[in-house]
């Protein structure tokens, strides 16, 4: 009684198996989920009273906690991926007649939903913590939209990271990049009121434009510019990683 | 009439400039266990992932189940099972949750998965430790459920890349046990080890891998036979009999620290019969009498310790 095996099929299977990893690794679940709500906790209760934004502190980092969750979730996807190359539970699937498509799938699968997880909390802390938004149902179904697209572009890429490491602490360190990234956005304060140079940086790097995007959608009155800068970004970073991800895991064995 | 499982010829795969497999030539029948023997670096772990479609060989053919593995590599993945040189165990989930994912890979229906999971824990004698995660398992049992999971797909050639480095003895010996059990089971083996007497025990055909080539093959005995070095060791109680054996046993290794000599011979009764009366003869008394017949561990040092020695064919 076997049926035939279907891409989706393996990776829901995939999936489920990778929800029981996340469940049963504590130390992942706070990364994820909640580290981001306590750097948010500490910025607006501790710092934000600090930083002059021209409106309520908390209206303006909503954004940039947003993108925030999504980064922090990543080193845990990278270091799982990485620990099944190199425990050699990858190749048993690859030996398999198991989906290819499926087993990477699978690993961003759930990475967007520990990422969604992760928002979801964090838009709900930052409403207890006052914030209030005018955005209509359409805003916010574009805040949605624009989460899922950056989820899946940091996560195909955060795969390809996992893949190319050579040890599970390797693949953890690599994505520490896009976990700092945020901070030299204009998540936490606008990039004009950083110094020469970081300014520069902070302006023209991919996080900065979805961070604006999403502050856009939140307050109501979105820009275009900033979300055409904001998809391509997403769109060139999924393609990257897609490939990079692909090539590694057909190479290595 | 015997089929042939797993043929291989002219495979060749090199990793940059350094040359790992340099034109391996192996035939294995189905139902017998062949086993790869080298030493750590040999290249037998690159052999396995060749065969079992993990890696793009750079030359030559492999036909495994019949199929050729770089273009029906989904037909020979659905033939073979392979259980690395590493548990490949989940040790987040449980025993029974790594089988059932399997399981669930292999698209058997709920009913029947449920009876190979019963079956596969009650062989391998995992049934009281399903339920616990598999991190807290031993190293034997890790290597157990790996190949309980291997076993899930009912696969009929088994790839078993070092089972049991790691292992202590009796776990070594009850893989052993398993592993022969699935041979009279009608799988076809095919074993690498760096350890001799596993492949003494358990395989049909042994092929020697250094450096990339085989510097031997045939059936334990034959290769065996293949090594010079059988003698017998004649110990004695003072210098004076060493002395007057030595005068009349030409060809014959002395050491003088042990009054030993070493005299060649290959085992049979007559010769050593001979020696004997001839040491009666002379009223020569040795202290201690040994016949030493040579064991794969001589065949594995002098194949391997010298990537020139030419071995004659049998």
């Amino acid at each position: 009684m076997t049926t035939p095996a279907t891409p989706l099929g393996d990776a829901a299977i995939m999936l489920r198996r990778n929800f029981r990893h996340t469940v049963r690794n504590p130390t992942s679940v706070f990364n994820a989920v909640l580290f981001p709500i306590v750097i948010m906790l500490m910025f607006v209760y501790l710092l934000g009273g600090a930083f002059d934004v021209g409106e309520k502190y908390v209206d303006y980092a909503t954004p940039g906690m947003i993108l925030l969750a999504i980064c922090y979730g990543l080193s845990a996807t990278s270091t799982a991926v990485n620990s099944d190359m190199t425990k050699g539970i990858i190749n048993r699937f690859k030996v398999m007649d198991v989906s290819r498509g499926a087993l990477l799938n699978g690993y961003v699968a759930t990475t967007v939903v520990t990422n969604l997880i992760a928002v979801a909390a964090v838009v709900a802390t930052a409403l207890l913590l006052g914030f209030r938004s005018p955005a209509g149902p359409l805003d916010w179904l574009g805040v949605l939209g624009l989460v899922l697209l950056t989820a899946l572009a940091t996560g195909w890429l955060t795969v390809a990271l996992g893949l190319a490491a050579k040890t599970p602490e390797g693949a953890g360190m690599a994505t520490v990049p896009l976990i700092m990234l945020p901070f030299f956005s204009s998540a936490i304060v606008p990039a004009e009121k950083m110094g020469p140079g970081v300014r520069q940086f902070a302006e023209y790097q991919p996080f900065t434009p979805i961070i604006e995007t999403l502050r856009g959608l939140l307050a109501g009155a979105p820009s275009a510019g900033d979300a055409i800068t904001a998809v391509a970004w997403c769109a060139g970073i999924a393609l990257v990683g897609y490939g990079w991800a692909l090539a590694s895991f057909r190479k290595r064995a | 009439m015997r089929t042939t499982a797993i043929e291989v010829s002219g495979l060749r795969k090199a990793f940059g400039d350094r040359t790992v497999l340099d034109g391996i030539d192996l035939t294995v029948p189905a139902g017998t266990v062949f086993s790869l023997l080298g030493p750590n670096g040999a290249g037998k772990t690159t052999a396995v992932n060749v065969l079992t479609t993990l890696m793009r060989a750079d030359g030559g053919t492999v036909r495994v189940a019949g199929h050729d593995v770089a273009s029906e590599a989904k037909a020979v993945r659905a033939a073979i099972g392979v259980t690395g040189q590493f548990a490949a165990v989940d040790e987040l989930l449980t025993g029974r949750e790594n089988l059932q994912l399997m399981v669930d890979l292999h698209r058997v229906g709920a009913g029947p998965g449920r009876r190979i999971i019963a079956e596969l824990l009650e062989r391998f004698e995992l049934a009281e430790s399903a339920q616990r995660r598999v991190a807290t398992w031993s190293g034997g049992m890790r290597r157990k459920l790996d190949l309980a999971m291997t076993l899930v797909g009912d696969p009929r050639i088994i790839f078993l890349d070092e089972p049991t480095t790691g292992l202590d003895p009796r776990s070594r010996r009850t893989m052993w046990a398993i592993i022969r059990d699935l041979v009279a089971g009608g799988v076809t083996v095919f074993l690498t080890t760096q350890y001799l007497e596993e492949a003494d025990q358990l395989a049909d055909r042994i092929a020697v891998l250094d450096h990339g080539k085989l510097v031997a093959q045939g059936t334990p005995d034959e290769l065996k036979r293949r090594i010079p070095g059988g003698h017998v060791r004649l110990r004695f109680a003072d210098p004076g009999d060493l002395d007057a054996a030595a005068r009349i046993l030409a060809g014959a290794t002395r050491d003088d620290e042990e009054l030993s000599l070493k005299v060649p011979g290959d085992g049979g009764t007559e010769p050593v019969r001979v020696l004997l009366n001839r040491l009666h003869d002379q009223a020569i008394h040795a202290a201690e009498f040994s016949v030493h017949t040579p064991d794969l561990d001589d065949v594995f040092l002098a194949l391997t310790s010298h990537p020139s020695t030419e071995v004659p064919a049998p």
